[in-house]
């Protein structure tokens, strides 16, 4: 009698390969973080970290400003979002493809140039602050701390919102809407009770992942919080403090922040849990001609929001010509900040951006491919695991994750600290949830038949994976790839960590610029930043041909 | 080249969920053979055992004398037809269809030949340079069996092949799948849930319930004397009455209701048992009497009917409580209202006897070749 004998194949071993892996570059690092948050030279094991934290209101109200204005934005983007999103997908706005495309522009930006931008416009000496004092005489209320905080993550994420919401919306059957109005209940009251309903589901997803960007963000708090503190300002500066870093301190208020988001994240998988269903939509919605005040209020709803949102990024532009004398803006405008870029290492931060941030994608690009693969099609104990620790990341602000490398990788012995590869690495990592899920949700779709008959035919396996299985994924993988691009080219917050002159990159330039003051150069870097954007997008769109639906 | 198949005591189990527990077959050269079951009766497991892509627990399957227990998919030179097709959706018909040859290392030249060929045979050459997403449900189906046939299998395997369709295209495409495995003459195994579809293909059928052949025979035998009560009601629809089976000098007798016994010669003395039985008797060999009829019969009442045209459905209680359905050629007076007491009689010929106990069948002329496959795998 033949038994059928669990076979090691090469899948096995791409497992195994897979999860040392992300043992050495990613559990190694957290494991020494936790002893870091623990364990002093002189204590051994100690809380003295924590008892600091706690004993004083300057620490510990870190935290709580991270949570509350995370909750806020995520409150805010909710309230303005979701009618965005049920205007542009219930009714035929005019120029909804402009809408869209702008929408995703403000929302792929780096953060905190949003962060410059408002400054720059309604700060202490902002234009439209001065425009308003000097013409009506009126103050405007302060946009430091707190308020710029909200106003800045609020018009960069609401977006995010918007995407979710538009795939969601898009999935309501139109019967569904139909046997509600036949049953008597339309409108407002439709709304809330059909609409919403059958997405709470998405509204949760949206919901939790603007609170971990919020959450996670460190530039924006960092330019425009000023004594507003918050958790990953804390952490940079205990880490890279002038009085001498403090390691031991920058661990634990990491510690207590994956705790924080890991509760959040449960709780949100919680609550989705009791929101189980699935929609057979065959008749998706038809879009109606908005009338009258009604449809010239979405309208001008859609506009004005899009407007505000976009304002920044074109003062940005605007700015880069700006002739500046010192830190003072004149009337005249010029290439001068540009070539002052030149010299300030322009060449270089563009080349490290482009080498970085395809070296992160191509890893993230395989490693997502491979996992997919194992989970769908070779469930196992092994598949799971790595599985699991790849979405772990998605917890982990992007400063946690830049200090637990430092942490791992600056031993005598074996150092990567001002490398490259230690960007490539926080990059992948940081990036890894997103594009893992997406593959993954891509792979389901493909129906194993056509493996089978691939085999059947002839086929080796290799060969079934490389021609059948891959062609099939890769107009999922490429739209997302381009979307983790955009988001790797703008990610700052484990990289100022990790960078320094040699591996500078955009964003890093941009933001060094801001913190001394060089505001003119800074624009031409932000600029250049946004130009990188935007190509991005363009591809994006060519490439989807203007689909809406989209994963981020 | 085509091949039997020989299947000798196939075990398949999950864990320890055994789906099919001892199974035994003989498929000849050249037969286009269904296995026919309910869902979950483990025929598209069997066939995914022949095709290698199910591990197979135990027992030994052979094309002719080569076993393929251990013989890698790809090796086996099988041609597949999926129920939902598997077209490679990134490839165009024609790449599809050449797939395979491909794979075999065929000079460029005679793929196109061999290709042609086969978009020929099924009738879908005008679309060879489509995508798969710009063709019907119908043409992705002979695209399937164009790129399954091409290779020149030794077996054609089909699981389900028709069940995507409309039901007009599933009569269609099963006489063109019926002419084209008869004009490669491969052997073919096919596997449906849809009896009609298994009886308008098939050479021979295998009727499968939780994983254990019940019957293997032609449409007709299965159709006419099913080996047991299973088959009787999965195969065509049956009503199942009670009633006693007697002897006397002229032979074996069938009592249906207190004064109406019918003598049934078909019975067969090997396998009777004398007692209580279960009588399978098919809509159309309840006959109703026309009134005024005097005779022996089985009283009854009309609750509802149903006009199709050719023929009417009648619906009745039998006076024992059993209810019954009954199929006339259409009359052209009216139709029997509901209420209507009638007298029924049966056709004699055809309608069969099972034990009450194993529910096996009592009659003459059973063709079930399940138990002649076990006492040849004895023999090897």
């Amino acid at each position: 009698m033949t038994r059928s004998r669990k076979r090691v194949d090469l899948w096995t071993w791409i497992g195994i390969a897979l999860l040392c892996l992300f043992l050495l570059f990613f559990i190694y690092p957290c494991v020494r973080l936790m002893w870091e948050a623990f364990y002093t030279q002189e204590d051994g094991f100690t809380m003295k970290s924590f008892v600091k934290f706690f004993s004083k209101s300057y620490y510990y109200s870190t935290i709580l400003n991270s949570f509350k204005v995370s909750a806020a934005v995520m409150v805010l983007c909710l309230l303005i979002g979701i009618p965005f999103s049920y205007f542009f997908t219930f009714y035929k706005l005019k120029g909804r493809r402009v809408l869209f495309v702008l929408s995703l522009l403000c929302t792929m930006s780096a953060p905190f140039i949003g962060a410059y931008s408002w400054i720059m416009l309604l700060g202490r000496s902002g234009v439209i602050t001065k425009f308003v004092e000097s013409t009506f005489g009126l103050k405007i209320g302060s946009i430091y701390g707190f308020n710029g905080i909200l106003l800045v993550l609020s018009l960069k994420l609401f977006p995010l919102v918007m995407i979710y919401m538009n795939g969601a919306f898009q999935d309501i059957d139109n019967s569904l809407m139909e046997a509600s109005a036949n049953l008597g209940c339309t409108g407002v009251r439709r709304f809330i009770k059909v609409v919403m309903g059958l997405t709470v589901p998405t509204i949760l997803a949206a919901a939790l992942i603007v609170f971990m960007r919020a959450f996670a963000d460190f530039g924006t708090p960092a330019i425009i919080g000023e004594g507003f503190k918050t958790f990953p300002v804390l952490i940079y500066d205990s880490f890279l403090s002038e009085v001498g870093a403090d390691y031991n301190f920058a661990s634990a208020v990491s510690v207590l922040a994956i705790l924080l988001t890991g509760i959040v994240f449960l709780l949100q998988k919680f609550a989705t849990s009791r929101f189980t269903f699935t929609i057979n939509s065959l008749h998706p919605i038809e879009k109606k001609k908005p009338k009258g005040i009604a449809g010239f209020l979405m309208h001008a709803y859609c506009y004005i929001l899009i407007a505000v949102a976009i304002l920044p990024q074109i003062y940005i532009v605007v700015d880069s010509f700006r002739d500046y004398k010192g830190q003072v803006a004149q009337s005249t405008y010029s290439l001068s900040n540009y070539q002052n870029a030149v010299r300030k290492l322009l060449g270089r931060s563009i080349t490290n951006t482009l080498v970085i941030s395809t070296a992160a994608l191509a890893v993230i690009i395989i490693i997502a491919v491979l996992i997919a693969y194992l989970v769908v099609r070779r469930s196992s104990a092994l598949s799971h695991t790595v599985d699991t620790i790849s979405m772990l990341p998605y917890i982990m602000p992007g400063a946690v994750i830049g200090i637990s490398l430092i942490i791992a990788f600056s031993g005598r012995y074996f150092s990567l600290i001002g490398t490259m590869t230690i960007m490539v690495i926080a990059l992948a990592i940081r990036r890894m949830p997103y594009t893992s899920r997406s593959a993954t949700a891509t792979m389901m779709q493909i129906p194993i038949s056509t493996e089978e008959a691939s085999i059947s035919l002839g086929a080796s396996k290799l060969k079934t994976f490389a021609v059948i299985t891959i062609p099939q994924m890769s107009s999922g993988i490429i739209s997302g790839a381009i979307l983790s691009f955009v988001s790797i080219v703008t990610e700052m917050s484990s990289g100022i960590f990790l960078y320094n002159n040699r591996t500078i990159t955009l964003t890093l330039s941009t933001y060094t610029n801001i913190s001394l003051g060089s505001y003119g150069t800074a624009s031409a870097f932000a600029t250049i930043t946004t130009l990188v954007t935007v190509a991005c997008m363009v591809l994006y769109l060519l490439f989807t041909r203007g689909s809406e639906r989209m994963s981020v | 080249m085509s091949v039997g198949i020989y299947i000798h005591h196939a075990l398949k189990k999950y864990g320890d969920v055994t789906i099919i527990p001892d199974l035994s077959l003989s498929i000849a050269n050249g037969e286009l053979f269904t296995l026919l079951g309910p869902s979950g009766c483990g025929k598209t497991t069997l066939l995914r055992m022949i095709a290698g892509f199910n591990s197979i627990e135990g027992g030994d399957f052979f094309f002719n004398d080569r076993r393929i227990n251990d013989i890698d998919p790809g090796k086996r030179n099988i041609g597949m037809v999926f129920q939902n097709y598997a077209i490679f959706p990134h490839l165009s018909v024609r790449k599809n269809v050449a797939f395979g040859l491909k794979n075999r290392k065929m000079p460029k030249e005679q793929i196109r030949k061999e290709t042609d060929t086969f978009l020929k045979l099924v009738k879908i050459d005008e679309y060879a340079d489509r995508m798969p997403e710009r063709l019907s449900g119908g043409q992705q189906q002979r695209v399937a069996l164009a790129r399954a046939l091409v290779i020149r299998p030794d077996v054609l395997l089909m699981d389900e092949p028709l069940s995507n369709l409309d039901a007009k295209l599933r009569v269609e495409m099963r006489t063109v799948i019926k002419n084209i495995q008869k004009n490669v003459g491969i052997t073919t195994v096919y596997v449906t849930h849809d009896q009609e579809e298994a009886m308008a293909i098939s050479d021979r059928i295998a009727v499968m319930n939780a994983g254990v052949i019940q019957h293997v025979g032609r449409p007709k035998d299965i159709y006419q004397r099913p080996a047991n009560l299973f088959v009787a009601t999965f195969i065509g629809k049956s009503n199942i009455l009670k009633g006693q089976v007697l002897r006397d000098d002229s032979g074996y007798k069938v009592n249906f209701a207190d004064d109406y016994e019918v003598s049934v010669p078909a019975i067969d003395p090997a396998r009777a048992r004398i007692g209580e039985a279960l009588l399978s008797v098919r809509p159309e060999e309840l006959l109703l009497m026309p009134t005024g009829y005097t005779g022996p019969g089985i009283r009854a009442t009309i609750d509802d009917s149903v006009f199709l045209g050719l023929n009417t459905h009648y619906f009745v209680t039998l006076d024992s409580g059993e209810e019954a359905e009954i199929i006339q050629e259409s009359q052209i007076d009216s139709i029997l209202p509901p209420g209507s007491k009638i007298k029924l009689t049966v056709n004699t010929d055809k309608f069969n006897v099972f034990g009450v106990d194993d529910e096996t069948s009592m009659m003459q002329g059973i063709c079930n070749e399940v138990k002649a496959f076990e006492e040849e795998a004895v023999r090897k």
